[in-house]
């Protein structure tokens, strides 16, 4: 079954009432369970569940420390156009904003990537809007070959692509891929969506399936929280996930949980969650899935950021800045939306340490480059 | 044959004569500088790090500068997919001053993490051959493990649970069966939570215990690096005290069995073939 199957059949009102519905002794359960199934998921989502954040917490921890150490992978994204011919109403770069509109070079991308290396940092996501005529695969591609050998990964979160064209970026270097079907909502979808490519929403839910295909290492999911009740949002995002954990069980499958932030425009999110309710949603999904990575951005405040670390969080982003040039001085003023943690690559590690967690910067060796290799003494 | 003590029990592996029959791990720790701690306190001799981690532009910062001198270092292949990226990231361990030995890890499943039989012993023959000492983490399974061993395997690691999980030697069964058959030394590696467990497996005869999560997101790393290493000193030490060590012993002094034979043993007392007195 394709996960759109799945999904029509999944994100449904009666499975947001039986989210609502779960009661208390199905929660114990939930937190009792050693491979926690769809129905102890639901538990874990429910208002049910909220007193008892706390015994969730403290599991999704001691799972998260067992899985993956007291470590913190840091990235940070490389916005390279913010040209964009969608209307996405909860976004500053779409089509209908007046903001000054920017495309780095390739070369003018590698002047950026080695600001970035210069603070130590070796994971790159490389972002763009959704203009293909501009910024397609080839030109994707050229940027990703010039930043290669300064970051062992590289991540893309661009617009969705057939498999060939992610394949060509794999070739190019690029081993990682974050696609946020924004929301699981397909009524929803085409409303917020009014205008663009990115209206198909069917594309878009197979993106990270093709991304498997094409051989990518790392697939990133994750819905727009606020958009929709969060609730179903998040167990349709779980199942997403593991719907591609076991079709494709060699490639990393992550989690993102993005909220969203005020912006450029008037538009503001109907659905806003809470913090209680972040922590809810990040660690029912923790232990659902206990292997998943899970990317927490800087649109949370350094504050609740730290205090998110020891919850289930694998990744973070540092030192970002979300404008076109924002690493060598350029304007600084249109990014795509207001980050909450302006805090320097040092700073995060600095606090990353100070709570027992050390960040991590390189995860992976590009085998393409082994006859580069370098002794090490 | 004299008996076996402690003292000059040495594993000899890969070239090198070891003493301590604990290997240890880079990953997971709060922060890489513990490690030269936690060998310390641990007595361990042998330690594993994920290539992929390894970053010699890192300078201070990169994780080799932690590792002391003295220690062998065994560079695995975590974040392989397959046999041939196994091969290249050995390769690139060799190339960057690694050494010659290597822990194949070749992991296609990111929900449980369990290591690809056919691909590993795929890998262990090729390097087998490029001169590598050659460590594959596998299932305990013996046809696996005789693969490996015929593939020039230069031990076996046989996973207790799947990794991260410390739930211990669940595999129990099956790494008795690997310890009775193989010639070659079984370490068993990943799911060991708890220094009982890791004392337990010694106890059965396993060559030496491969412990990188439970010492690493301990409370106290060294601390518990220590007792570590003494529960496997002490599970060898029974190992070869007890009925594990009866073979080694030509110089038994009671055997059980010794009566028979011997003139007047029992009630019945007449020998078969034996002239009656
Ligand atoms: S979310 Fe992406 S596709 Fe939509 S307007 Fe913004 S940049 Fe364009």
């Amino acid at each position: 079954m394709s996960f759109a199957d799945a999904l029509a059949a999944l994100y449904t009102p009666e499975t947001a009432r039986a989210i609502e519905a779960a009661d208390e002794a199905a929660v114990l359960r939930a937190l009792e369970r050693r491979a926690p199934d769809e129905a102890d998921l639901a538990a874990l989502l429910a208002p049910a569940a909220a007193p008892h954040l706390e015994a969730m917490a403290r599991r999704a921890h001691e799972t998260t420390v067992r899985h993956f150490g007291r470590t913190i992978q840091l990235f940070t994204p490389l916005y390279l156009s913010n040209y964009c011919t969608n209307g996405c109403v909860y976004c500053g770069f779409n089509t209908g904003n007046r903001i000054p509109r920017a495309q780095l070079t390739p070369e003018q991308a590698l002047a950026e990537g080695r600001a970035i290396a210069a603070t130590g940092l070796r994971q790159l996501l490389l972002l763009t809007g959704e203009a293909p005529a501009r910024a397609g695969t080839d030109y994707i591609a050229a940027c990703a070959r010039l930043l290669r050998p300064l970051f062992p990964s590289l991540g893309v979160e661009v617009h969705a692509l057939a498999e060939a064209d992610y394949r060509a970026l794999t070739r190019a270097g690029v081993d990682a891929m974050t696609m946020f079907q924004e929301t699981y909502d397909r009524e929803l979808y085409a409303t917020l969506h009014p205008r663009g490519p990115k209206r198909d929403f069917a594309w878009r839910l197979g993106a990270p399936e093709r991304a498997c295909r094409a051989g990518m290492r790392v697939v990133n999911v994750g819905a727009l929280l606020g958009l929709a009740p969060w609730r179903l949002e998040v167990f349709a995002t779980a199942l997403h996930a593991r719907h591609l954990q076991r079709r494709h069980p060699g490639v990393d499958i992550a989690i993102s949980l993005p909220r969203m932030r005020p912006h450029a425009g008037a538009w503001q999110p109907a659905h806003p969650l809470t913090d209680s309710e972040l922590v809810q949603a990040m660690t029912a999904l923790r232990l659902f899935l206990p292997q998943a990575g899970i990317t927490l951005s800087t649109r949370e405040a350094p504050a609740l950021r730290d205090n998110l670390v020891p919850l289930g969080v694998t990744r973070m982003s540092a030192g970002v800045s979300t404008a076109v040039g924002g690493h060598t001085g350029g304007d600084p003023g249109s990014g795509q939306f207001e980050i909450s943690d302006p805090r320097g690559v040092d700073a995060v590690c600095a606090a990353l340490r100070q709570r027992g967690y050390q960040p991590v910067f390189k995860d992976w060796e590009p085998l393409e480059h082994a006859h580069t290799a370098r002794r090490a003494s | 044959m004299t008996p076996v003590t402690e003292h000059d029990d040495i594993l000899e592996l890969g070239g090198a004569r070891l003493h301590s029959r604990l290997f240890i791990g880079t990953g997971k720790f709060g922060d890489d500088a513990l490690i030269p701690a936690v060998c310390a306190a641990s007595g361990a001799q042998v330690i594993t790090m994920a290539l992929r981690r390894v970053d010699l532009d890192a300078g201070p910062a990169n994780l080799m500068a932690h590792i002391p001198a003295h220690m062998v270092r065994l560079p695995n292949t975590s974040g392989a997919r397959n046999a041939d990226e196994a091969v290249r990231i050995a390769r690139l361990a060799r190339a960057m001053g690694c050494g010659d030995w290597i822990k194949i890890e070749v992991v296609s499943d990111s929900r449980h993490l369990l290591p690809d039989g056919y691909a590993t012993a795929r890998a262990t023959e090729t390097l087998a051959r490029e001169g590598f000492v050659v460590l594959p983490y596998m299932n305990p399974d013996l046809y696996v493990a005789r693969s490996l061993a015929d593939a020039g395997a230069a031990a076996v690691m046989p996973l207790g649970a799947p990794i991260g999980t410390n739930r211990g030697l669940r595999t129990r069964e099956m790494i008795a069966i690997l310890v009775e058959e193989l010639d070659l030394p079984v370490i068993v590696d990943a799911g060991i939570g708890k220094p009982s467990q890791a004392c337990e497996a010694m106890e059965m005869g396993a060559a030496a215990c491969l412990v990188n999560t439970a010492i690493a997101t301990a409370g106290d790393p060294v601390a518990m690096g220590r007792a570590f290493g003494q529960a496997v000193a002490a599970g060898r030490a029974a190992f070869l005290a007890g009925p594990g060590a009866e073979r080694r012993r030509a110089s038994a002094s009671s055997p059980l069995t010794g009566f028979l034979g011997e003139a007047g043993a029992g009630a019945g007392g007449a020998v078969p073939g034996e002239a009656q007195p």
